[in-house]
């Protein structure tokens, strides 16, 4: 083995390692691994969801599907749905989960309804918590929501009030990407004043929607320019199709009216192109990095405290001692004891789960 | 008088006055068997010159959530700026926190007939995130409409011509999702439906394909007909075969798809209004794009005489019947008005309700 290393150091430049490869090998790995990817899609209904979903990744996830009438729809509260499906292309491994929220923002009243779907973030992250911090960490199961598409009907002014409280309420938890639904029924004129409007009052209300990472200045002239021009177009006003019209002697996914056809990948007719381009072939992988590094990060720190800040409150009360004013410790000792804290509470849970993995052995 | 003596003495006699045959069941004498040019059509003729010389009032009031095209459709319907957006200077589109009416008079004149037609706007509607009871201003508007006319026609000295703000019609816009209506939907036009004509329309159905904008409406009557809600034309009211076979035409087709715009562009040489996308042009008054053109000859060309005729004798009259049965049992003179939601419901009062209904309305279609 050592004999074939030096044999092809020989053969080639004495200053190539060899680690140029690694890229491939990750590649290679990743492509047997396989990779996966959790999509939501939140807005109200009739805004064209299950469409686009079914235009961007060319499946029918919601061939069965029955709607309620307005009757059922009254009483109807704000559920969870997910769809999985495998996607396989040239070799490539997508396990894609959709997401939906339907009934949101359907009822007379929606005060809160984005609760549920809040909830639900914070259980897979909590999930995802435990199983890390658990024992047997080969298998861990990420349905962690790395984006949050939501559909702002083309129908009003800009945001109304319930897009506002619901971004607000999901901007720190879950990449947002507000796009701008049905396009169809805006002139272009209309388009450009709408997407002015919203990212006007995005920023007036403070929601911090996802931001595309700045390109390395080292990269392509084509890339940036495409980079900016991508930027430069969000929110983005998307319409999609189940339907392949004919349109200039070409099949093509779109809608066909009396008045023209509308092509779903016509880049004049609406952006989303764009949208998949940066959702599925640039940035997924980015979506999913800042879920892990922020949103993740973001949740665990702040349960960690509160874990910590809680134990450190019962122990205060459950002891018997007069309760005289105690002593403040200072920055220093208080942060020590908070990591010992930590490690404290880490410990127990894994005994905790090894405890109880013995007790099924023996069982 | 006069004119029919001279008459009778020029013509000759040749055949017997007419007289009411066995065949002639109704009871009515024909123009042909008349004896001679009576002139009594010519009271149409003066009707209209009076009418014209009166003018019309027409008050229209429309309901919908914010940004699905109300006052454009208003401005295509009646081809002038009528709407609150184009007559408050300093116009700014933003979403107000409670529902408020605002209602916009003008003049308007085609032909020598004059036209005072009232657009009653409601923003505000169904634009918050709780929109419990946000149709209890608009409720309160029209009965507080009924109420005003009512007091003006029991008083002593009354006008000669009591000022109409009653509201004659209400187009109800619902967006174009293409499923079902949504609750808050059918709570309002469930409310609404009682007390005024309501009128349905997809608003912004550009949206649609044809297939789609069909089995939405067909999913719409559905959910209206299994709500119990009541919509203009309704069937009740149809007078005859002639009316249930136009209204039933109207009926097939509500609610109507309509586009609205105020700009033209080119098409083929002419002048149309429309909406120009990178993909066609919209046209607003071609009936093969939308149904605009239906409902602009629903509410102006052929029914806008019918929809006051309905507020006045239906709506108004079962208003009345309502209040004066309330003042009946505190003695002669009208109470006070209570402000509840507009609903027939009182279960004892409603066997009298109906009966004085129909007698009533019949006594309203009886007289000129």
């Amino acid at each position: 083995y050592i004999a074939e290393t030096i044999l092809t150091c020989d053969f080639q430049d004495k200053q190539y390692v060899g680690f140029a490869t690694l890229p491939n090998q990750v590649h290679r790995k990743s492509v047997k691994k396989g990779f996966d990817f959790t999509l939501m899609v939140a807005g109200e209904s009739g805004l064209g969801k299950s469409t686009l979903v079914n235009s961007l990744f060319l499946t029918d996830l919601y061939k069965d599907r029955k709607l309620l009438n307005a009757e059922e729809r009254i009483n109807q509260t704000v559920e969870i749905t997910k769809h999985t499906v495998d996607i396989e292309e040239k070799g490539v491994k997508l396990k894609l989960t959709i997401v939906d929220t339907p009934g949101f923002g359907d009822a007379v009243n929606n005060n809160e309804c984005w609760r549920p779907i809040t909830d639900y973030i914070d259980q897979q992250f909590e999930q995802y918590f435990r199983d890390e911090s658990g024992l047997n960490r080969k298998n861990i199961l990420d349905n962690r929501v790395h984006c949050c598409l939501y559909f702002i009907p083309p129908f009003g002014h800009g945001l109304r009030p319930v897009d506002v409280e619901f971004m607000k309420a999901l901007h720190e938890k879950v990449n947002i990407i507000p796009l701008i639904s049905k396009a169809d029924c805006l002139t272009p004129n209309e388009v450009k004043k709408l997407k002015d409007r919203v990212r006007d009052e995005i920023e007036r209300f403070g929601i911090k929607v996802y931001q595309f990472p700045e390109c390395d200045s080292d990269e392509e002239e084509e890339f940036k320019q495409m980079d900016k021009e991508l930027k430069e177009c969000t929110p983005f006003a998307v319409i999609g199709s189940n339907t392949v019209v004919e349109a200039r002697g070409q099949r093509v996914r779109g809608r066909l009216y009396p008045w023209g056809i509308v092509e779903v990948e016509n880049q004049s007719h609406c952006d989303f192109v764009k949208l998949r381009n940066m959702l599925i072939r640039s940035h997924m992988h980015d979506l999913k990095d800042v879920t892990c590094d922020v949103h993740y990060e973001n949740y665990r720190a702040h349960c960690i405290q509160e874990m910590t800040s809680k134990l450190a409150q019962d122990n205060r009360t459950d002891s018997p001692l007069p309760l005289l004013p105690l002593p403040t410790p200072d920055v220093e000792t208080e942060r020590l004891i908070k990591m010992k804290d930590e490690e404290l509470k880490r410990m127990q849970e894994m005994l905790e789960k090894m405890q109880q993995q013995m007790h099924e052995k023996d069982q | 008088m006069e004119e029919r003596e001279v008459e009778e003495r020029v013509v000759e006699i040749e055949h017997p006055l007419p007289c009411l045959s066995e065949s002639d069941t109704q009871g009515i004498i024909k123009g042909r068997d008349l004896f001679g040019y009576v002139g009594i059509e010519a009271v149409l003729d003066q009707m209209r010159r009076k009418t014209m010389k009166a003018g019309f009032e027409f008050n229209i009031m429309v309901v919908g959530q914010s940004g699905l095209g109300k006052s454009t459709l208003v401005n295509t319907l009646f081809k002038s700026k009528v709407s609150r957006k184009s007559c408050t200077p300093n116009y700014e589109e933003k979403i107000s926190k409670t529902v408020h009416l605002q209602s916009v008079s003008h003049v308007i004149e085609e032909k020598g007939v004059k036209m005072k037609l009232t657009v009653i706007d409601t923003p505000g509607f169904g634009d918050q995130i709780n929109n419990e009871n946000c149709w209890e201003p608009i409720v309160k508007y029209v009965n507080e409409q009924y109420e005003k006319y009512l007091k003006e026609e029991l008083n002593v000295n009354r006008k000669r011509r009591i000022p109409d703000t009653r509201v004659h019609c209400c187009v109800y816009f619902l967006p174009a999702t293409g499923h079902w209506l949504r609750p808050i939907d059918v709570e309002f036009m469930r409310r609404l439906g009682k007390i005024v004509s309501i009128v349905p329309v997809i608003a912004k159905a550009d949206t649609l394909t044809l297939e789609e904008r069909l089995e939405f409406k067909q999913r719409i009557r559905q959910d209206l007909q299994a709500n119990g809600i009541r919509v203009y034309p309704q069937k009740e009211y149809d007078e005859d075969a002639e009316d249930r076979i136009l209204n039933d035409k109207i009926r097939e087709n509500i609610p109507f798809a309509v586009v609205g715009t105020d700009k033209e562009h080119q098409v083929n040489g002419n002048k149309v209004l429309g909406r120009k996308t990178k993909w066609g042009i919209i046209e607003v008054e071609n009936v093969a794009h939308c149904e605009f053109a239906h409902l602009r000859d629903l509410l102006i060309r052929s029914h806008l005489q019918d929809l006051k005729d309905v507020t006045h004798n239906i709506h108004y009259e079962a208003y009345r019947v309502k209040r004066l049965n309330e003042s009946n049992a505190n003695g002669l003179a009208l109470s006070p008005l209570i402000l509840e939601n507009g609903t027939l419901e009182k279960s004892d009062r409603k066997p009298i309700l109906t009966d004085v209904c129909r007698t009533v309305t019949g006594q309203a279609y009886g007289c000129m």
